[in-house]
């Protein structure tokens, strides 16, 4: 039997990393194949190339044994391939029936809308999947899980063969996931072939035939689900020996108790949240994207609204409610995402560097000190070895990696002594991530308190003291270094609260 | 243009390059543009009338850019930090009015009235920045609010009739006489151009040598990351507004200085005008650039294009329809140069 789509010796390059390198994978009609691998190993960039998001660098498509290369999501749309992305794409104050045809809406002389016809149409189509969903309603009025499912009428309005799921759990509950499983069982029975990217184990078992494993952006294996156990195919997620140094040992013992959270709640991902957290140490969290761990940070810091739970800053307790409140505990966040949360990257570099702590360079609580901005951030430019041609270059003409020194030199300049790290070598090449290394551990030998958020495990393993590990917004173990494997905390981050991994 | 610009970031020597950014950066070329279209402006007008060059007709121009060119210093600050003010117009006629009944009504002394008129303005502009900083109302909703709300108060507090200085026989001195012609008598330039540059060159330094400044930009910049920088947003916001009110206030004296009376029915379309002159002047309605120079700088090429016109016998229409081209030339370089970069 022809495959639906077969792919070959696929590559793809984006300035500074190779994302893919010759991958192979292939899709049965009927077929609910899984992709797993950790975060960055390539999975979406496959499926958004199949999709025609992105374009090839070499390697073929063949879609029944043709072989096609689609040059935009249209086109793969128009040919039967649809993709359900992660975050939703849908017009919420439109209808249900007007999100399905939307581009292609029925006409009346070619100029009015037959909004009889598309309602029509779209009943048809739900009716055809057993959906009991009105083409009227309005789509952000919605739950998620229904949202999804006309996502999905969507996708099969255009008659689609292959239908891509990119996480589509993640804000489902319990029966929202059945009653999806039970719409994809129906589509299979169909013919139609389904790529499910996950990260969840117990649902692969439930729902899926086949699983290929990437790595690296390399192709590793393709098992039969039913026959291989969870161990092996998260050996095979993980299986990368580790080129880094292993972890330095602390210089200097750890201190006291800098920081302690005692059941934090906020919202749906910060759950019941305790740890503590020493003076010297480097505490990382552990656990999938969308595990939470950003959010903790941001309770802890008071960018979200807690809604309860305790924080003790030195061993008192401190009332956080701003950032501005943080601060000026001492604590800082240095975020994932340094351009819209940590940057202004229109300014120059020496605007950013003072900017959270701009009372220090004031005369008169008013005119700012130039002279004295300029000696610090030349200090800390030296310092932190941050490559720009000088302190008034504008930061977006800087690289990612100095970008991020930027934002650490922020947080040194204020003095801070709690400082959280949310993916700090994110998006940053391989060299600059072992310098960011060499700061952090130095930051700690000289006494800073320090909690890094990595999805990244050799960079959890290699550079944590203690690693909490999280799982939709429970903390679901604590391991001392020495203890930690990759197995162990991927285990761990999969480890959910209802369904019993198999 | 990129791989020049690429070029240039890679350069060793950071002063260079940070020199060469400073002339030929995005800003400063916006800014060129801006200054060479008002020279190309004054070249033209000059040769097409020999009255344009007249010492009467050049004081006439600066007389008039005046109240402009102050009440686009107040939407600068406001526009940098990605806002907008849209009761700069009216608010500036409530100042005037507050001055009247603080001088006419209460026959109180002129520094009083002065004083009175820029407090109003500060005040106005504190509550327009709570109604954004605090209460989230999007700038242009709130502002919007607040320019009918001022122009009913002016009517209201005035009987809607015009308030005379009659009391206070200095008050047009204000504006219309002139310090410089007493020690040059060749050359009187009014008070009102003179109290323009001077507020020029404070905001100028306000807005680059303090701590206002820095967060003006940085709120237009990226205001999230200004906030997870543990900085107390809100209330450099509110102070922003603060600051654009007391600066609509002086604006108010101006007007009121020239024509020696409040009129409460004056003042709307004051502040679009002064938009315009923002916005030709390269500050971006996006936010995070801009600068006081180029402001000023729009506000003559406003003032120069509609005298020019009037003195070529162009009719009022038409120089309006002028006016409005030339605003959407200028918001066009401003896409291109952002386009480029």
């Amino acid at each position: 039997m022809t495959p639906l789509i077969a792919i070959r010796g696929l590559s793809k390059s984006f300035p500074g990393v190779r994302a893919l390198s010759d991958v192979q994978f292939e899709l049965m009609a009927g077929e609910v194949h899984a992709l797993m691998g950790e975060n960055g190993a390539g999975k979406s960039t496959l499926m958004k190339i199949l999709a025609g998001v992105y374009s090839r660098d070499a390697g073929e498509i063949l879609y029944d044994g043709e072989p096609v290369s689609f040059s935009s999501p249209r086109a793969a749309q128009a040919a039967g391939v649809g993709i359900i992305h992660q975050e939703l794409q849908l017009m919420n104050h439109l209808t249900v029936a007007q999100n399905i045809f939307i581009g292609r809406e029925p006409r009346r002389l070619g100029v009015f809308l037959d909004e009889e016809k598309l309602n029509r149409q779209a009943r048809d189509i739900l009716e055809h999947m057993n959906l009991q969903l009105n083409p009227r309603a309005v789509v952000g009025a919605l739950t998620v899980a229904k949202q999804q499912m006309v996502e999905i009428a969507k996708a099969l309005s255009f008659n689609s063969r292959v239908l891509i799921m990119d996480e589509p759990t993640a804000a489902l509950n319990n029966a929202e996931i059945a009653e999806l499983f039970k719409m994809i069982r129906e589509l299979k029975a169909r013919g139609v072939g389904i790529v499910y990217i996950s990260h969840k184990m117990d649902e692969l078992k439930q729902i899926s035939d086949r699983v290929t494993i990437l790595r690296d952006g390399e192709y590793v294996a393709t098992v039969p689900t039913q026959t291989t156990s969870m161990e092996s195919i998260i050996s095979m997620m993980v299986g990368r020996t580790l080129t880094e140094k292993p972890r330095a040992e602390n210089a200097t013992p750890l201190g006291d108790v800098a920081l302690e959270v005692s059941n934090l709640n906020c919202g749906p991902l910060v759950r019941d949240i305790s740890f503590t957290l020493r003076k010297g140490e480097i505490l990382g969290f552990a656990g999938l994207m969308g595990a939470g761990r950003t959010e903790v940070a941001r309770a802890v810091f008071g960018a979200d609204k807690v809604r309860s739970g305790e924080i003790f800053v030195d061993g008192a307790k401190a009332a956080i409610k701003s950032p501005q409140q943080a601060v000026a505990r001492g604590i800082g966040y240095l975020s994932e995402d340094r351009k819209r949360y940590g940057l202004a990257t229109s300014m120059d570099v020496e605007s950013n560097v003072v900017m959270s702590d701009l009372g220090k360079f004031l005369s008169l609580r008013f005119f700012l000190r130039k002279l004295a901005i300029r000696e610090t951030v030349t200090k800390f430019i030296n310092l932190l070895d941050i490559r720009t041609p000088s302190a008034t270059q504008e930061v977006r003409l800087l690289s990612g990696g100095n970008q991020q020194k930027i934002v650490v030199a922020k947080w040194l300049v204020r003095d801070c002594e709690i400082l959280f790290f949310d993916e700090p070598t994110r998006g940053i090449d391989v060299g600059a991530k072992n310098e960011i290394y060499k700061l952090l551990r130095n930051l700690a030998d000289r006494g800073k308190a320090i909690v890094m958020i990595s999805s990244e495990l050799p960079e959890i393993l290699r550079m944590s003291d203690r690693i909490v590990v999280m799982c939709e917004g429970r903390i679901t173990g604590e391991l001392l270094a020495k203890d930690a494997t990759q197995e162990r905390i991927m285990q761990l981050a999969t480890q959910r609260e209802t369904l019993n991994a198999a | 243009m990129t791989m020049r610009s690429e070029a240039l970031t890679m350069t060793k020597d950071g002063r260079l390059s940070a020199m060469k950014a400073r002339f030929f950066g995005p800003t400063a070329r916006q800014k060129l543009l801006a200054f060479a279209s008002l020279v190309l402006l004054l070249i033209f007008f000059s040769f097409a009338s020999p009255v344009f060059m007249q010492i009467d007709n050049i004081l006439g121009i600066l007389q008039s850019t005046a109240v402009n060119g102050v009440l686009a210093i107040a939407c600068t600050f406001v526009i940098i930090t990605g806002g907008i003010d849209l009761s700069v117009g009216t608010l500036m006629t409530f100042c005037a009015v507050m001055a009247g009944v603080f001088l006419t009504y209460w026959e109180l002394p002129m520094w009083i009235g002065v004083v009175a008129a820029i407090a109003t303005g500060a005040l106005s502009g504190v509550v327009s920045g709570t109604l954004i900083a605090k209460m989230k109302i999007p700038p242009f909703i709130a502002t919007l609010g607040m320019m009918m709300l001022l122009k009913g108060l002016s009517l209201v507090v005035s009987g809607t009739r015009p308030i005379y200085f009659n009391n206070t026989e200095n008050f047009p001195m204000i504006s219309q006489d002139s310090l410089i012609g007493l020690a040059l008598p060749n050359l009187p330039i009014p008070n009102a151009v003179l109290i323009l540059f001077a507020l020029a060159a404070l905001a100028s330094v306000v807005l680059n040598r303090t701590a206002l400044g820095r967060y003006t930009f940085a709120l237009g910049s990226n205001e999230e990351a200004v906030r997870l920088s543990g900085v107390n947003v809100d209330r450099w916001k509110i102070a922003i507004y603060g600051l654009g009110g007391s600066i609509c206030g002086v604006a108010g004296l101006l007007i009121a200085s020239r024509l020696n009376s409040a009129q409460p029915a004056l003042g709307q379309g004051y502040e679009l005008e002064a938009i315009a002159a923002v916005v030709i002047g390269g500050t971006s309605l996006s936010g995070g650039a801009g600068t006081i120079l180029g402001t000023i700088i729009g506000a003559f090429i406003m003032s120069v294009l509609t005298n020019g016109l009037r003195i070529l016998s162009v009719a009022q229409e038409w120089q309006t329809v002028v006016t409005g081209v030339i605003i959407i030339l200028a918001v066009y370089a401003d896409i291109l140069r952002r386009r480029k970069v």
